[in-house]
């Protein structure tokens, strides 16, 4: 039986896994090895590592932590931010990557598509997109954490990516990420429907309703999630993290929780993998369990 | 711990990498090599791929791999093709045209069927998790230690028909179709999917594959 995969998506800036909303007022998480290991033994289906500020650096300094990382964790690991050539690829894939996002680099450069998909196999080639709703059934895609335009539209740029090679769209909704209002149904579903290629729902998952209606109104073949995963590992890790010394970044959140205030954020219940897993079979949605 | 020489065959395709890491994780270090004397000297021989079935014939032809491959095969030591790799095990295949393949397992290599309308539409390539179900015994081979129903990591848009049922080892069903996901003939081994990086379960296979008793054939290694 298919089942559709659930994905831990990890937004890392330096050492630490952050969190933030719109991509932007990122906060400490903790330490993402601890996540990623968690993810894994609770029985993710995939993970997404995203470098937040590589645009900024114009590379990805993710590298050892994929090292790190893939030596004990078996399922696809996807790696974005700061891709910009073939060699980048190489290099993450040799590090432990089994796919890389790539979005600003392919929007300069689409042949980038082409020739990543011809080299390494198009099962490896993630196109990430990162939109915006611009009017009715009109999404532009943005790059560096949804700050910079690019004028060009969702559903063409997805379609022509598709042609050029890609084996798969992570579509993050700018607009929905981080806010726990669900996921972009219209975008998704849109994109869903105009491409043969596997689309991942990425940005506002705050319960498992969400992902549920991600993957039955908006088609998704797989559903990203952050928020809702890192403030329920929270949970389970949470005298670990706050015991750690953390040499950069916001940690006002992580010294609030060390002081009692509650997991989570408005709108955003934590959750584990299990238990969206084990709603999504209740209501019908084929899941590895 | 007996002196095990795993060998993953090196054609430029694939991602070898996360194999690699998978036979490390159970405590063997693997060479990936294109080398003939080091691979009839291996007691495992692992096949992996990714892309497409004429340009990975073509490399293994190219560095004369064909022929080493078929003798290996003749050892009875143990073969693992892993998603293309398993492809290529078989006789033909029809991806951008027909090309032969290394005839290691009598059968044909098809496109999986596109959804028909009276479907429930699916896509392709199959991307994602998906189950395996028993096509005949399980013990003495690689799924000896998986259960029926277990999920592992798909991606393709070809699946395998073996010639002879007694080939098929599980299946897995993907909208209408239901399709070939493990073969084994003798010493044969492929999944279609990648044990790699398919957690447990996956690790499951490699662990069997390399201390497995897989039948009668080959030395059994784990011992002495």
């Amino acid at each position: 039986m298919h089942s559709t995969r659930i994905i831990a998506r990890l937004d890392i800036k330096g050492p630490n896994l952050v969190k933030g909303v719109h991509l932007e007022g990122l906060r400490v998480m903790g330490d993402p090895k601890l996540f990623a290991e968690g993810y894994y033994q609770d029985g993710v289906d995939e993970m997404i590592y995203m470098d937040t500020v590589a645009s900024l650096y114009g590379r990805n300094s993710l590298t050892e932590f994929v090292n790190a990382t893939a030596k004990s964790i078996f399922v696809p690991l996807t790696v974005g931010g700061g891709v910009r050539s073939l060699e980048d690829i190489s290099n993450l894939l040799r590090a432990g990557a089994d796919k890389v996002a790539i979005n600003t680099a392919v929007i300069k450069n689409p042949e980038l598509i082409r020739e990543a998909s011809k080299r390494f196999g198009a099962q490896c080639v993630v196109l990430s997109i990162e939109a915006k709703k611009m009017g009715d059934f009109k999404y532009e895609c943005f790059t560096d954490n949804g700050r910079e335009r690019t004028g060009v539209d969702v559903l063409e740029w997805c379609q022509r990516a598709e042609g050029l090679g890609a084996g798969e769209i992570l579509l993050t909704s700018v607009d929905f990420e981080g806010t726990g209002m669900g996921y972009d149904i219209q975008l998704t579903r849109h994109v869903s429907d105009a491409v043969s290629i596997p689309v991942i729902a990425s940005g506002g998952c705050g319960q498992s309703a969400h992902v549920a209606q991600a993957i039955v109104e908006g088609k998704a073949d797989a559903v990203a999630m952050a928020s809702v995963l890192h403030y329920g590992k929270l949970r389970d890790v949470v005298s670990t993290v706050v015991s750690q010394d953390f040499k950069e970044g916001n940690l006002n959140y992580l010294k609030d929780v060390s002081q009692g205030q509650a997991l989570g954020r408005k709108n955003i219940a934590p959750l584990s993998i299990s238990e969206i897993k084990e709603d999504l079979i209740r209501r019908g949605i084929p899941c590895r369990i | 711990m007996p002196d095990l020489k795993i060998a993953i065959i090196d054609y430029g395709l694939g991602n070898i990498f996360s194999i690699m890491r998978a036979v490390k994780f159970l405590g063997h270090n693997s060479v990936c090599t294109a080398d003939p004397s080091d691979i009839m000297k291996a007691d495992r021989v692992i096949l992996p791929g990714v892309g497409a079935f004429g340009d990975g014939m073509a490399q293994l032809k190219g560095k004369g791999l064909d022929r080493v491959l078929a003798e290996y095969a003749q050892t009875g030591k143990p073969v693992l093709g892993i998603c293309l790799g398993m492809q290529l095990l078989f006789t033909t295949s029809e991806e951008f045209g027909l090309n032969n393949g290394l005839n290691l397992v009598p059968g044909h290599v098809r496109r999986i069927p596109s959804s028909s309308p009276t479907d429930a539409p699916y896509k392709i390539p199959h991307v994602g998790w998906n189950s395996i179900n028993p096509a005949g015994g399980w013990r003495g081979t690689v799924l000896e230690n998986n259960q029926p129903g277990a999920f592992f990591y798909f991606v393709h848009s070809y699946r395998a028909i073996p010639e002879r049922d007694e080939h098929v080892l599980a299946t897995t069903s993907y909208g209408s179709v239901k399709f070939c996901s493990v073969v084994h003939k003798d010493n044969i081994f492929g999944c279609q999917f990648h044990p790699e990086l398919s957690g447990p379960a996956g690790l499951a296979i490699y662990r069997q594959f390399i201390h497995g008793h897989l039948g009668s054939r080959h030395k059994v290694l784990g011992g002495a």
